[in-house]
């Protein structure tokens, strides 16, 4: 065998290589794809993309078997008239037919109530976009799906230090000595978290991990630290607690760089009650944190203004001002919180030993103090005042949903980014590290309408679908406090549902609650299987019809790539394209791919032309939007602005003239600039060029404690990533919190709760963070479901994505549910049995696997490998169907109706986040008598038109040559 | 003398299955190809890979460790599947150690595979030859390559480095001061087959912090006058004695 | 490890054959030295090819274990270090020495003794026979070494692999040669049977030795040495794969560990006790159809033998695929 024999050193045969962006996931690493006479041949990581340096994953390098893949939609289709929503009888239509229905429809919707539309979108990287068709469509009815993803990790951190982790901001593994991670086995931010940990731990870090399980990252982890599940708050209190009283939090910084030292006015009533105290002095009002609060001074015993130079506050302490104000520092409300939270109250609850807890705690505060890093880098702080050296405290943590996916988990989230800001490691070295275009603002700047009149008829949508309210105020709700948005967001129910609800929109939809809707459009989410709560039900509602015999959501359009079972209820399915055969940008507009140093942004340029009819769904929002005269797709005469798609992402500004669009790099009409600048024709071959991606790198002053540094805030004022530059306090103590507190309470003028959801807000809404039992865990009978279940991703896999992928499916084909043995022995079953695992909301049959690395109160699975049976084009037979499982069938997207007949969401009543995690179970064998079949089971999905033939076996060999 | 090898760090293997794929999209296309999928979208998918991520988990809960394995052919130094070959299709190359077998010579009697106490060896089911791991040997010496990509894919892929690769005879190559100074190990040393790739095991970082060192003079509470002292009221010396 | 019919059919086959023939050249031997009455040409005639028929008939077998039978040609050339390859050589090779000692009775062929012009009775058979029988053996060894050189398959790994691939070839052959000589030269049958019963005896002293040995064998590698962790407890969650593959298909048997344990008590009957057993029913009754099913009832019962054997060899690599999930 020699390099010679290879076939792409044959003359005769065509070999490339081209650079793009990987979408087999989240995580968006750079590839070189390798084609072989037109047929790709190898994928690998670009070592020149700062992002994933060369590496690649599982996912990436079987990208070949998802491109051809015979699960591919490939042609527009239609439901054959009379058959069933589900039934799977579809007829192929022409494109342009598919274009003259749609717009037809939605024109008719538009001119009479736009909220009939609604737009809802899975994992997708192209908010930006959606966001505007939905905004130019008039519709308040959009979202992505972050509301049943993690929204409660990006609205938790961004309400108190104005950046989360991920996209936004991550852990400084680089410099970091210890790292913590909770609640994450795989992530989204999936390889270069891989490299930064191995390279963590090379350089001798040590890493703690607290989950339920031992999986994935934790299997490295220095030290486990099993957790009941919806406990995290506990700890994370509990550690806060020992910080303190051992004296070991960052008292400079969070006397510098957080609310901490601010008085708070304590006055039993009053709009200002629970409040900052303030000097009064008049301010411009803006989105930004007006520094007009106090500190009670430690050198003169009186109160100044925060920041005043030759100034130190109390941090403890309770003190009156001149008008007999009773005051205190927010951090002595923060102490007197974590009082009673002590580590033996918390090992209780989460199962953590009071002497763990403690020496955490220790281990956090000991490195974080006595570890410190200290960079030669001068820099100047948003008060003026000049410093030496970047310090930090070499303390990383890590979390993601295991934290988030609770009812909970705003709180728990709170108390994890309280607990990182008093040991001083935001946005410094080895600690909490952000990514442009955050820090943000604290509420960030954008805001929905705050009522229904924003929604007219053939208008512009007057404010964003989504949001960031600052008070009750900001609430997108009518007269009587009741929600605009079909999910329900926005409102009193979920105030801060910053990413929607996604998870209650069928639901809201089938019930008529809060209206009804027309037109449902569902881009690339399987809302009928793994992406809803209660698939059984849901299932139910899509079909489910009206006494007139018209379905309760009358029009279903869905575009995918696959044949998911979500596809099988559409009315019309718009077949969507791979990521490899598409222009797409990873935009600041949205979620880009920054990095510490700096602002990165990326795109994906097609490597092979589009399979059968397939087109990019921005294409189909493009000509849509074109087709509908939506005004920013349009010319002042109402022609076709746009020509597609590339054309669009290089001329569009987000307003006639501001240089502000989806991409950041090579702007200017040479390319001269960057974030800001005229449309430059030659973006995209620039773009090309250079590895597909932009990357600026800040100078080394900029890039430390970002919230307070003046250089680094009028650098991001200048290139208009924000409007002001104002630092950004930490939010210890949230004043946004407190403000529906207030208004729940009846002490705040303005807009006012329901009466039926006063005490929901009264409760939920503490300024400083607290811990309760998950809304769903308190009403369930824990004697009769005393197990926790909760759901993993695992690493070859991403969600329901890579089921159809031949070389995928042969690791993961079916899961099993894994659990104690301890448990099987109480309950009489062996490893590898039939189970049946049972919620009150329903029950599941399934295989069991022991393990030693699972919290024997707690069982798991794998997320989402369970299929239809003959969806994803495969055999009704295959293991998915047969032996796989959702957990879904035991997950309510609502909680028990309450006395007063009243549907919640199982979410966060904060933000709406989708307590995926809150079920309890029981788990008991399966008679031998019954089927060695998953349950529930649904009727084969038989293949629709467009799918290729499954073939028997594969011989995959890219371009010709070898052939079987 | 030269012997290429892999060495496979475990203890920062988070098991994310990269290499398995990578590997067999390298090769399905390469010299090696193509490797076959059976029941690819059916029960039971079945195909041939170079290379498998296993997971093993040891101890008892909660001081569990979960071990993620990979594990491939591990070019032995004394490979016992090469002296079993009837035709001489299995072989060792002296130049680099690498253990291949020549495609065009192998009968597909399997005999080989009975004699790799490993399994690293599979038979392709439609080309009925046996496959294993090349250490991408149309890769390593491809002077089109830039140098840095001259590596098997499961190397270059691997997003934890958690796979070496080198000459394993050389003192100073990367591959050997690992295996020197992380505890390097070879799988089923009883068998004397003097495996080529080794194995890092798992290393632990712990922390010691001594009583002494939570207290500091510069403790912040004392700043805020909070340290707990006792109450003035609360009993002392000066109210039972006089001395 | 999963047993392959193709070589239980292959090993079995030409054991027969292989002792069929020694069986032939062992009266020619008595005859020659008047401890038996001689037999005619065509009896040794006709029983070598009844052997060489068997040999083929293996042969013919083996070549549905290849991958690329067309390639077999290839499969002798690596005789310095493979017993596979030397098996290849030597069944040719003992296949045609049997022919040829077949021949020489069939068509009268014989040496003259050079200078005194006599023909010395039976001197090239006997010749002839003597290089077949070598070969013979050479082919016994290296049938058996092919497994008993395979050092982690423990089970496998003794000198008792290789006595047991002789005596059950030698007593195979010497039952077949019983019911061969029942038809055709009756007068040879106690003497056969005699040696069967001996032969076969010894077959199951061997057989039980090894059983018993295999019973008692301690695994050198374990869960702890294939990964390298040293734990009491170790368990397997994940194999890599879920739909099985070529490591789940080749080694392991699948079959209960109750049919082990009663295929092995099969074996343990079909092989020894019956064919002996009819053997000398077939003495004393005088009919050679009992010795014909003697045969018949011990060859099914070293197809179950040969079968087991596989069976029950552990393959280290199993370790790493025990569970899946």
């Amino acid at each position: 065998m020699t390099v010679a024999d290879d076939p792409s050193h044959k003359p005769g045969v065509r070999v490339e290589a081209k650079n793009t962006t990987c979408y087999m996931c989240a995580c968006r690493c750079g590839i070189r794809v390798h084609l072989r006479d037109g047929q790709i041949r190898y994928i690998e990581g670009n070592p020149d993309h700062p992002l994933n340096k060369g590496v690649i994953c599982a996912k990436g390098a079987s990208g070949i078997m998802k491109q051809y893949s015979p699960a591919r939609l490939t042609r527009p289709l239609r439901r054959k008239a009379g058959a069933e929503r589900g039934a799977n009888q579809f007829e192929e239509i022409s494109w342009e037919e598919a274009f003259a229905l749609l717009a037809e429809r939605l024109a008719r919707i538009r001119a009479s109530d736009p909220k009939k539309f609604a737009l809802f979108t899975g994992r997708d990287q192209m908010q930006a976009l959606t966001s505007l068709f939905a905004r130019q469509f008039g519709t308040p009815n959009y979202a992505a799906h972050g509301g049943f993803c993690s929204v409660n990790m990006a609205a938790g951190m961004i309400y108190t230090i104005g950046g989360s982790f991920w996209e936004f901001g991550g852990p400084d593994l680089e410099r970091a000595k210890l790292f913590i991670m909770i609640g994450t086995a795989e992530d989204h931010h999936s390889n270069p978290l891989k490299i930064a940990i191995s390279k963590f731990k090379r350089n001798g870090g040590r890493f703690v991990s607290i989950n339920p399980v031992r999986t994935g990252y934790s299997a490295i982890a220095d030290e486990w630290v099993p957790i009941r599940p919806g406990t995290d708050g506990a700890l994370l209190l509990a550690l806060t607690h020992e910080i303190i009283s051992q004296g070991l939090y960052d008292r400079d910084f969070v006397v510098r760089y957080t609310n901490g030292p601010q008085l708070v006015n304590l006055s039993a009533d009053g709009p200002e009650s629970g409040l900052m105290s303030r000097t009064g002095e008049p301010h411009e009002e803006g989105c930004f944190d007006p520094q007009d609060q106090l500190w009670w001074d430690r050198l003169s015993g009186q109160p100044v203004q925060t920041h005043t130079e030759g100034s130190d506050p109390f941090l403890l302490g309770e003190f009156r001002l001149a008008d007999g104000t009773p005051v205190k520092p927010a951090f002595q409300l923060l102490v007197d919180r974590v009082k009673d939270y002590t580590p033996e109250w918390a090992a209780s609850i989460t199962g953590v030993p009071a002497e763990t807890i403690r020496r955490l705690a220790q281990e956090m505060g000991v490195t974080a103090r006595d570890h410190r890093i200290e960079l030669p880098i001068a820099w100047t702080d948003a008060w003026g005042v000049e410093h030496e050296t970047v310090t930090g405290n070499p303390v990383a943590f890590h979390a993601m949903r295991g934290l988030a996916a609770h009812s909970n988990g705003f709180h728990a989230i709170r108390a994890l980014s309280v607990l990182m800001s008093l040991l001083g490691t935001i946005d410094r070295p080895g600690g909490f590290r952000h990514k442009a275009p955050f820090p943000r603002p604290i509420p960030p700047c954008a805001k929905t309408p705050r009522g229904p009149e924003a929604v007219q008829p053939n208008s512009v949508m007057d404010g964003m679908a989504l949001g960031w309210p600052a008070d009750p105020d900001d609430l997108f709700v009518d007269q009587m406090g009741e929600p605009v948005r079909i999910d329900k967001a926005f409102s009193w129910e979920y105030p801060l549902s910053v990413h929607g609800l996604m998870h209650n929109v069928i639901t809201n939809a089938w019930r008529g609650d809060p209206y009804s809707i027309d037109t449902l459009l569902i881009f690339m989410s399987n809302m009928a299987w793994n992406s809803a709560m209660n698939t059984v039900e849901v299932r139910r509602m899509l079909n489910d019809r009206r006494e007139d015999g018209e379905y309760k959501i009358p029009f279903l359009v869905v575009c995918d790539t696959f044949q998911s079972e979500m596809v099988a209820f559409a009315d019309l399915v718009l077949p969507d394209t791979t990521y490899l055969e598409r222009h797409d940008v990873m935009s600041m507009l949205d979620r880009p791919i920054s990095e510490f140093d700096g602002p990165v942004d990326s795109v994906r340029i097609p490597v092979v032309p589009p399979t059968g009819q397939c087109r990019p769904f921005q294409e189909v929002l493009i000509e849509l939007a074109s087709r509908l005269h939506l005004p920013a797709f349009v010319n002042s005469d109402g022609t076709r602005k746009f020509r597609n798609y590339p054309d669009f992402i290089v001329n569009y500004e987000t307003e006639p003239g501001s240089g502000i669009g989806f991409l950041a790099g090579w702007r200017g009409a040479g390319g001269e600039k960057f974030m800001k600048g005229e449309p430059n024709p030659r973006q995209w071959e620039m773009y090309e060029k250079n590895n597909c991606v932009y990357q600026y790198r800040l100078p080394r002053s900029y890039q430390y404690l970002r919230n307070w540094n003046k250089g680094y805030l009028e650098w991001a004022q200048r290139h208009r990533l924000t409007r002001y530059s104002e630092p950004i306090l930490i939010q210890l103590y949230s004043e946004v919190l407190q403000k529906f507190r207030l208004a729940a309470l009846g002490k705040r003028p303005g807009k006012q709760p329901p009466e039926r959801l006063r005490s929901r807000i009264a409760t939920y809404f503490d300024p400083l963070p607290f811990y309760y039992e998950p809304l769903e865990s308190q009403l369930t009978d824990h004697r009769k479901y005393p197990l926790n279940a909760i759901t993993q991703r695992p690493m070859a896999m991403y969600h329901s994505w890579d089921s159809q992928n031949a070389w995928l499916r042969q690791i993961h084909t079916h899961n099993y549910l894994y659990l104690s043995p301890r448990l099987g022995a109480q309950e009489g079953f062996c490893d590898g049995d039939w189970v049946w695992v049972e919620s009150m909301w329903g029950r599941v049959r399934c295989m069991c696997r022991f393990s030693e690395a699972v919290d024997p109160g707690t069982v798991w699975t794998w997320n989402a490998i369970g299929k239809q049976a003959g969806a994803w084009n495969l055999e009704p037979t295959a293991n998915e169907a047969q032996k796989g499982f959702l957990l879904n069938h035991l997950i309510s997207e609502e909680l028990p109706v309450s006395a007063d007949g009243m549907h919640l969401s199982n979410s966060d009543p904060v933000t709406g986040q989708a307590g995926w995690y809150d079920v309890r179970v029981r788990v008991y064998k399966a008679r031998p008598s019954e089927l060695q079949q998953s349950y529930p089971q649904f009727a084969p999905i038989e293949p629709m038109p467009g799918l290729a033939q499954r073939q028997p076996w594969l011989a995959y060999f890219a371009g010709k040559g070898k052939r079987p | 003398m030269t012997q290429l090898a892999l060495v496979i760090d475990l203890n920062v293997c988070v098991g994310c299955h990269a290499c398995v794929t990578s590997c067999k999209e390298w090769n399905t296309s390469g010299e090696a190809g193509f490797m076959s999928d059976d029941r690819p979208y059916g029960v039971d998918p079945t195909g041939t890979f170079f290379n498998r991520v296993q997971t093993f988990e040891v101890g008892e809960f909660p001081r569990t460790e979960t071990v993620h394995f990979p594990k491939s052919c591990l070019h032995c130094e004394e490979p016992p599947c090469v002296p079993v070959c009837p035709t001489g299709a299995s072989y060792k190359r002296p130049a680099d150690g690498i253990v291949l077998v020549d495609y065009n010579k192998c009968i597909g009697c399997k005999y080989c595979s009975w004699a790799c106490p490993y399994g690293a060896r599979e038979i392709d089911e439609h080309q009925k030859v046996m496959k294993k791991c090349t250490l991408c040997v149309d890769r390593i010496y491809d002077q089109t390559l830039p140098e840095a990509e001259r590596k098997p894919a499961c190397v270059l892929a691997c997003p934890t480095s958690a796979r070496l690769f080198g000459d394993v005879y050389d003192p100073d190559s990367q591959v050997s001061v690992a295996i020197r100074e992380s505890g390097g190990y070879a799988l089923m040393p009883e068998w004397g087959t003097k495996p080529a790739n080794h194995y890092l095991p798992r290393r632990k970082t712990r922390m010691k912090i001594h009583d002494d060192e939570l207290m500091r003079a510069a403790n912040p509470l004392k700043k805020e006058g909070k340290l707990p002292k006792p109450a003035l009221t609360d009993p002392s010396l000066d109210d039972v004695t006089s001395w | 490890m999963r047993p392959a019919f193709s070589v239980i059919f292959l090993t079995t086959l030409i054991g027969v054959g292989q002792g069929l023939f020694l069986a032939l050249f062992t009266i020619e031997t008595y005859a020659s030295v008047g401890l038996l009455p001689p037999q005619s040409g065509a009896f040794f005639g006709r029983g070598s090819a009844i052997a060489v028929g068997f040999l083929c008939a293996g042969l013919v077998a083996s070549f549905f274990h290849l991958g690329h039978p067309e390639r077999a040609w290839r499969s002798a050339a690596m005789w310095r270090t493979s017993w596979l390859a030397r098996e290849v050589i030597a069944l040719p090779v003992a296949t045609g020495a049997i022919m040829l000692y077949g021949l020489v009775h069939q068509l009268h062929w014989n040496i003259v003794v050079p200078g005194i012009g006599t023909q010395l009775p039976d001197g090239l058979s006997l010749i002839v026979g003597a290089g077949a029988v070598a070969a013979t053996f050479v082919l016994f060894l290296c049938t058996g070494m092919i497994y008993a050189c395979i050092r982690f398959l423990q089970e496998w790994a003794t000198w008792l692999t290789v006595a047991n691939y002789l005596l059950f070839g030698t007593a195979s052959g010497f039952v077949l040669a019983s019911a061969y000589s029942a038809y055709q030269s009756p007068q040879l049958e106690t003497f056969l049977v005699t040696w069967a019963t001996i032969i076969t005896a010894a077959a199951l002293v061997t057989r039980v030795t090894s059983l018993i040995r295999n019973a008692r064998i301690r695994h050198r590698s374990s869960l702890q040495t294939a990964i390298g962790v040293r734990h009491a407890r170790i368990a397997q969650t994940a194999q890599g794969f879920m739909g099985g593959s070529f490591n789940t298909r080749e080694f392991f048997h699948g079959a209960s560990p109750m049919l082990l344990r009663s295929l092995k008590w099969v074996f343990l009957l079909l092989v020894f006790p019956v064919p002996v057993l009819l053997l000398w029913a077939g003495v004393l009754s005088h009919s050679p159809v009992p010795a014909l099913a003697a045969f018949i009832v011990q060859y099914c019962g070293l197809v179950v033998e040969r079968w087991f054997f596989f069976a029950q060899a552990n393959h280290p690599q199993n370790l790493y695929y025990q569970v899946i999930s």
